[in-house]
């Protein structure tokens, strides 16, 4: 670094004490940070594969000693228990996870199918076609993003409920229609959408019509190839809102239908209550298993879409 | 430029799934729960015959509207929310949330962001892990944290050897409660915002830190002259949007619980916040809807309000 020559030696050796105690402290701040944020994640992993013996001792463990993989196979087949008049019921319900994993995916899918049909249409109006309104309409749609959606929540339910027979209904279908209708648009992905589209040259789509190229066959065969990395952005961000959405499935669905649960209400309700039980009979382990069978797919999908996750982050005000 | 032809028609077409959808489960319920919390002892049945079978000759002094009845138009829903200590209660939660855990959040997001940004050896490794919350599922990981918190099997009490110290089980205290939604609202909002912040860092220009380096600049005086200022439309951004968030705070808190409730057994609402008041107010039959979005208009108008204050103080002291 030749520009510290301009400092004269005591200054320098001074200044170079001071760096190098920042980058100390830096890097001291950071690896801190990034314990915190690890140790849940392998505190549950690792939890999750103690048998019950180890989550109850009162000995500090993060490793299992012995590793119980049987955790995993008891989440299926619960754990049965006598009550005191000497019935047998479940200490611990077995969790449907092929039905949740089955279900997320095909609501998932449904939903970032019509949010993906839906939003290019009109990211395409608002970016490429002339009408007479388009900003004030595009401004009335940005504005309703800064209303909580939980205000939706109650009126949703109420149409629903009135108009159709969908809400807890025993019908899968029906269940899955109440679950996918009211979220397949959505004004960021719009907005998201309409930025890209903004950047393709207005020449092309010139030369195109020059070309006698309908809108239509100009939006399919170029602006939607050339926003593919956009496009990929919104699937993936809208299949992990699918996956970690809470709040309306546990309106809609009727959780006594456990061949109805998505994710998030599927593992809720294995849980429910459960966190209150001691001592040998401590389900601490199990719901930890849970935990990490719904995280992992998460993570993995993380890693492997990361850039276009990223990429949809820096522009969003929202999570998941 | 060469002007092309309106299309209205086309703009029409492409709109109508977005626009019809969004006027269903959007506009609706905007207006709709504005309406609702302006009707006295408001309550909804499920369809017509219900409202007309239930309440029609019970008293004559309803008026039925949208699959309701109501008694008359005034501000009852607001009177009666007001003097409900669950939702003053909700009110305190909340604004704890807000103006305690979110500030807390975006400085040290802020801190590790910069940190990130100034040193080199394994910087992916630690972004990698930042971001790792990112995509996970609220409630998987609160269950985790309540794990960690646990008042016999925790990390936390096994560490710090705190046994028999209540933080999420029965018999916790607010304080002790609130910290663990602190903690675990820290965790989990770092990072969105270390994922902005890194993005806004990457668009400062070098020549000012190269200047600074020249005059051989403390670290720290160049993290609040030159790394604030020029982030602060971003931090505003981030404020801005985490304060939204927080204000609508439900799953956190359901997840770490592990009840299904906002408080552990036996004060299952030790942590409601506005958003669990809300929609306490219904799921049953004929509740009284008008509280539940008296409740909602006045968080709408909360966040409005925090907007407004925000782009004023924007215009103060934010540097384009």
């Amino acid at each position: 670094m030749e520009r510290e020559l301009y400092l004269n030696p005591k200054e320098l050796k001074r200044y170079k004490i001071g760096t190098g105690i920042g980058r100390f402290f830096t890097y001291l701040y950071v690896i801190i940070m990034a314990v915190f944020i690890v140790v849940p994640f392998l505190w549950m992993i690792f939890s999750s594969l103690k048998p019950t013996e180890e989550i109850i001792s009162r000995e500090i463990t993060f490793l299992p000693r012995t590793w119980a993989w049987s955790n995993y196979s008891k989440l299926f087949t619960g754990i049965q228990s006598i009550d005191p008049y000497g019935q047998p019921y479940y200490s611990f319900k077995p969790i449907p996870f092929h039905w949740m994993f089955f279900n997320t995916i095909v609501v998932g899918f449904f939903t970032t199918a019509g949010t993906v049909v839906t939003t290019i249409l009109a990211a395409f109006a608002f970016s490429r076609l002339n009408f007479k309104g388009r900003e004030t309409l595009f401004t009335i749609l940005l504005a309703t993003m800064m209303i909580p959606g939980e205000v939706f929540v109650i009126t949703n339910y109420m149409t629903l409920s009135r108009y159709t027979g969908w809400i807890k209904s025993a019908n899968h279908l029906e269940n899955y229609a109440a679950l996918i209708f009211p979220f397949i648009t959505s004004v960021f992905y719009t907005f998201f959408l309409r930025q890209t589209f903004k950047q393709i040259p207005n020449e092309l789509y010139l030369a195109a019509k020059v070309d006698g190229t309908s809108d239509f066959k100009y939006l399919m065969k170029v602006m939607i190839p050339l926003s593919q990395a956009t496009i990929t952005t919104i699937i993936i961000l809208s299949m992990i809102g699918t996956w970690n959405a809470y709040i309306w499935p546990s309106f809609v669905t009727n959780s006594i239908y456990t061949e109805q649960l998505l994710v998030s209400n599927g593992l809720m309700a294995g849980l429910r209550g459960a966190s209150e039980t001691t001592g040998p009979n401590s389900v601490l382990n199990l719901q930890l298993a849970a935990s990490t069978m719904v995280t992992v797919p998460l993570l993995i999908i993380f890693f492997s879409f990361k850039k276009y996750i990223l990429r949809g982050v820096s522009r969003s005000g929202i999570k998941g | 430029m060469l002007e092309y032809k309106k299309d209205g028609w086309k703009a029409a077409l492409c709109l109508a799934p977005s626009l019809l959808l969004m006027c269903v489960f959007t506009f609706w319920p905007i207006i709709n729960s504005f309406i609702m919390s302006f009707l006295n002892n408001y309550h909804f049945a499920l369809n017509r015959e219900d409202v007309y079978n239930t309440f029609m000759g019970v008293e004559k002094s309803y008026t039925y509207i949208m699959g309701g009845r109501f008694t008359g138009i005034g501000i009852q829903n607001f009177i009666t929310l007001f003097r409900d200590k669950d939702f003053l209660m909700a009110l305190k939660n909340t604004a704890f949330i807000v103006f305690i855990s979110v500030p807390a959040t975006v400085i040290i997001a802020l801190l590790i962001a910069v940190g990130l940004n100034s040193i080199k050896a394994f910087r992916g490794f630690f972004q990698t892990i930042f971001f790792l919350p990112y995509v996970t599922n609220t409630i998987a990981l609160g269950l985790v944290f309540n794990s960690l918190f646990h008042v016999d099997y925790g990390l936390v009490n096994k560490l710090f050897n705190l046994v028999g110290t209540s933080w999420i089980n029965s018999g916790a205290t607010w304080g002790r409660a609130m910290f663990v939604l602190f903690i675990y609202s820290i965790w989990d909002g770092l990072a969105f915002k270390i994922i902005v912040f890194l993005s806004g860092l990457q668009n400062i220009d070098k020549q000012y830190y190269q200047a600074a380096q020249i005059d051989a600049t403390p670290r720290w005086r160049v993290f609040t002259r030159i790394t604030v200022p020029l982030l602060s439309p971003m931090i505003l951004y981030i404020t801005i949007t985490s304060f939204m968030g927080a204000f609508k705070v439900y799953s956190s808190v359901i997840g770490i619980f592990g009840t299904g409730r906002y408080g552990p057994v036996g004060n299952e609402k030790l942590l409601i916040t506005i958003v669990g008041y809300v929609y306490e107010q219904f799921g049953v039959q004929g509740m009284p809807f008008g509280v539940g979005s008296a409740g909602s208009t006045v968080l709408f108008l909360i966040i409005l309000l925090i907007t407004l204050v925000q782009m004023q103080v924007s215009k103060k002291w934010v540097h384009y």
